[in-house]
C-alpha cells in the first residue's frame, strides 16, 4: 500500500503584508471612524444642500459649464454686439474664406440708412457637423464680430441638419460666460480683477 | 366586535401603505444618500411631463422608483429550463411576504381611543363608546418570537430560489445565504434575550411601555440605554440577515453574478429587491421597537408633555395619537438612513470572515452581554 504524502502547507510572507495595531484588529473601533468620516461628508454636503448651495462637484452638464474647461478652450462661436444689439459683423466673408473646413455660410444684406456700417450679415450659419473649431475665423476677422468662448456646442443629433446654428442662436451671447474677452472691452487690469468673480459657473 | 374589524382594518391599510411607501421611498433615499456621501448629485433626470405642456416634474429624482417599477414589469418575465417550477415561482413571494407578516406585531404608536377622536361626529364616537385599542395589527403574547419565527422563513425563500434555479451561481449563493442567515438569526435572538430578561416579556407593547419612564431622572428609559452592546450587536445581525453590504455574500455581483437571484428577471426579481429594501424598514421598526422606545417621545406621556423643568403641556388625544405615529415614523426613518450609511461606507467581508466575525466574535460578545445582565439583574434583586 502505497503511502502519500501531504505536503504541509507552509504561509508565505509577503514584503507587503498589511500590518495591523491592536486598534484596527478590534474592527468595530475602526467601523465607528469609517462611519463617522462618510456621516460627516454627508452632514457637510447636506447643510450645502439645505443652505441654497450646491454640496457636490458635479456639473449638471448640459445645462451648467464645466468648471474644468481650459482658459483657451476653443468652443461655441458667439457673433459680439454692438451696444444696440445689432451684429458687429459687417458680412465681408474674411472667416468663410479662411475656413478651412467650409463651415460657415454668409448672405449679406444693405442698408443705407446706417452710414457707418451699410453691409451686414442677414444670414450667419455655421455646420457644427463639419467644423474643426481650429479657431482661424476667430483670428481673420476684422471687426472682432465673431469669437470661441469655452463652452462646447450642445448639439447632439440624430441627423447633420440639426447641426447648424444660425444667427439668432450665435448673438444670443452671455457676455458673463466669457470673462477672458469681456464685452464691451474693459481695461485689461480691471478684467483681471473681476475674473475670479465672474467666472464661478451658471448656478 | 364590528367596530375591531373596522380599527384593525384601518391598520392593516395604514401597515401596508407604510412600509410599500417606504420600500419605494427608501430606494431613492438610498441614491441619494449615497451621492451625497460621495459628492455626488445622485439620479436627477426622471421627469413626467405634465399632458399638454411643456411643463417638466423632477422632484428631485423621485420618479426615478417609478420608472425602476415600471421597468420590472414591463421586462420580459425569462424563466429558466428548471426542473421545479413550483418552486422556482413561489421563492420571491417566500422571501416577500414574512417581511410584511413581521410588521404585524410590531406597535406602530401608543394607546387609540377612537371613541375619543370622533367626539366631533357623536355618532360614530357613541358606536366606538369607550374601546381601546392598541395601534398594532395583531397584539399577540408571543409577539418578540413571532418576528423571529417569521424572519427565519425569510432564509427558506432564498434556498428555494437557489436550488430551483438549476444555476451554480444560484446555488453557491443559497448556500452561503442559508449559512449566513442561520449564524447571524442565533447572535440576533440572543442579544434580545437580555431585553427580555429586563422587561420580562416578549409581548412587544409591553416592552414599549415600559420603555416610557426615566432612567436616574432625565435619561429615557429606552433599551439603548440599558442594553448598549446588545443595540449594536442586534442591529448588526440584523444587517446581516438583510444580506445587504458589508453582508452581501449570498448575492456578492463580483463573485456569483447575482448569487441566489441570478436567474430571475422583471418582477420576480423585483420582487427580491423590494423585500430587501422593505426588510431595511422593518429592522428600523424592530430597532425603534425593542431599542429606542417605540413611539415614545422622552418626556411624553398619554396626556402631553412633562417637561423637567415642571412645565406641563397637555394636549388633546388627537395630538398626542398624531404626534406619536409620526415619531414613530421618524425613528424608523433615521434607523433606515443609518443602515443605507453604513451599506455605503464598509466594504463586504470574505466569507471566512463573514462566518468567523458570527461565531468567534459576535457570539461570545452576545453571551457574555446575557451573562453580565442576568448576573446584574440578579444583584439588584426584584428591580423588576
Amino acid at each position: 500500500m502505497k503511502r502519500s504524502t501531504v505536503e504541509r502547507r507552509v504561509r508565505r510572507s509577503y514584503w507587503n503584508e498589511p500590518t495591523m495595531a491592536a486598534w484596527e484588529r478590534v474592527y468595530l473601533l475602526e467601523v465607528v471612524r469609517g462611519l463617522s468620516i462618510t456621516g460627516g461628508v454627508f452632514l457637510r454636503n447636506m447643510w450645502k444642500w439645505c443652505t441654497g448651495r450646491k454640496g457636490a462637484v458635479t456639473a449638471y452638464y448640459p445645462e451648467e459649464m464645466r468648471a474644468d474647461y481650459a482658459q483657451g478652450n476653443r468652443g461655441r462661436h458667439v457673433l459680439t454686439q454692438r451696444p444696440d444689439g445689432s451684429p458687429q459683423c459687417v458680412a465681408c466673408n474674411m472667416c468663410a474664406t479662411v475656413c478651412p473646413a467650409k463651415v460657415i455660410e454668409i448672405e449679406a444684406t444693405y442698408d443705407p440708412r446706417d452710414p457707418a456700417h451699410p453691409k451686414s450679415p442677414a444670414r450667419f450659419e455655421i455646420d457644427y457637423s463639419r467644423c474643426v473649431f481650429c479657431g482661424l475665423c476667430v483670428e481673420a476677422c476684422p471687426e472682432d464680430a465673431i469669437r470661441m468662448v469655452k463652452d462646447v456646442p450642445g448639439f447632439p443629433g440624430r441627423d447633420r441638419w440639426t447641426m447648424w446654428s444660425g444667427k439668432e442662436q450665435l448673438l444670443n451671447w452671455q457676455p458673463a460666460r466669457d470673462v477672458a474677452k469681456p464685452y464691451p472691452p474693459v481695461p485689461a487690469i480691471t478684467s483681471a480683477a473681476t475674473a475670479g468673480s465672474t467666472e464661478v459657473t451658471r448656478p | 366586535m364590528m367596530q375591531d374589524l373596522v380599527v384593525h382594518a384601518a391598520y392593516v391599510g395604514y401597515a401596508l401603505t407604510v412600509l410599500l411607501l417606504f420600500g419605494t421611498i427608501l430606494t431613492w433615499v438610498e441614491r441619494k444618500q449615497a451621492a451625497v456621501m460621495a459628492d455626488r448629485i445622485g439620479a436627477n433626470r426622471a421627469y413626467i411631463r405634465l399632458p399638454y405642456t411643456e411643463i417638466r416634474l423632477i422632484w428631485i429624482g423621485l420618479f426615478h422608483g417609478l420608472a425602476d417599477g415600471l421597468k420590472m414589469m414591463l421586462k420580459e418575465d425569462f424563466k429558466p429550463a428548471s426542473y421545479d417550477r413550483f418552486a422556482y415561482a413561489a421563492a420571491p413571494w417566500v422571501v416577500f411576504v414574512p417581511v410584511l407578516l413581521v410588521f404585524g406585531v410590531v406597535p406602530f404608536g401608543g394607546a387609540f381611543r377612537p371613541g375619543e377622536l370622533f367626539d366631533f361626529w357623536p355618532a360614530v364616537a357613541q358606536w366606538f363608546g369607550d374601546r381601546e385599542y392598541q395601534l398594532q395589527i395583531a397584539r399577540l403574547d408571543a409577539g418578540l418570537l413571532v418576528v423571529f419565527a417569521f424572519g427565519g422563513i425569510t432564509v427558506i425563500g432564498a434556498m428555494l430560489a437557489g436550488w430551483s434555479s438549476a444555476n451554480k451561481f444560484s446555488m453557491l449563493g443559497a448556500l452561503r445565504a442559508g449559512s449566513q442567515m442561520i449564524s447571524y438569526e442565533l447572535v440576533m435572538g440572543l442579544t434580545v434575550l437580555g431585553l427580555i430578561l429586563i422587561y420580562g416579556s416578549v409581548d412587544l407593547v409591553e416592552i414599549v411601555r415600559q420603555q416610557s419612564g426615566l432612567l436616574l431622572g432625565f435619561l429615557p428609559a429606552w433599551g439603548i440605554f440599558l442594553q448598549p452592546f446588545a443595540a449594536v450587536l442586534f442591529i448588526t445581525a440584523a444587517m446581516a440577515e438583510n444580506r445587504r453590504a458589508p453582508f452581501d455574500l449570498p448575492e456578492a455581483e463580483s463573485e456569483l453574478i447575482a448569487g441566489y437571484f441570478t436567474e430571475y428577471s422583471a418582477m420576480k426579481m423585483g420582487l427580491f429587491m423590494f423585500a430587501e429594501f422593505i426588510e431595511i424598514a422593518v429592522i428600523a421598526a424592530l430597532f425603534t421597537t425593542l431599542f429606542l422606545g417605540g413611539s415614545n417621545l422622552p418626556y411624553m406621556h398619554d396626556g402631553g408633555f412633562s417637561l423637567p423643568g415642571g412645565v406641563e403641556i397637555a394636549l388633546s388625544h388627537g395630538t398626542v395619537v398624531l404626534i406619536q405615529l409620526v415619531v414613530f415614523l421618524a425613528k424608523v426613518l433615521l434607523i433606515s438612513s443609518f443602515q443605507i450609511l453604513v451599506r455605503w461606507t464598509l466594504p463586504r467581508f470574505r466569507y471566512d470572515q463573514l462566518l468567523r466575525f458570527a461565531w468567534k466574535f459576535l457570539f461570545p460578545i452576545c453571551l457574555a452581554n446575557l451573562v453580565v445582565t442576568a448576573v446584574a439583574l440578579w444583584l439588584l434583586g426584584g428591580m423588576k
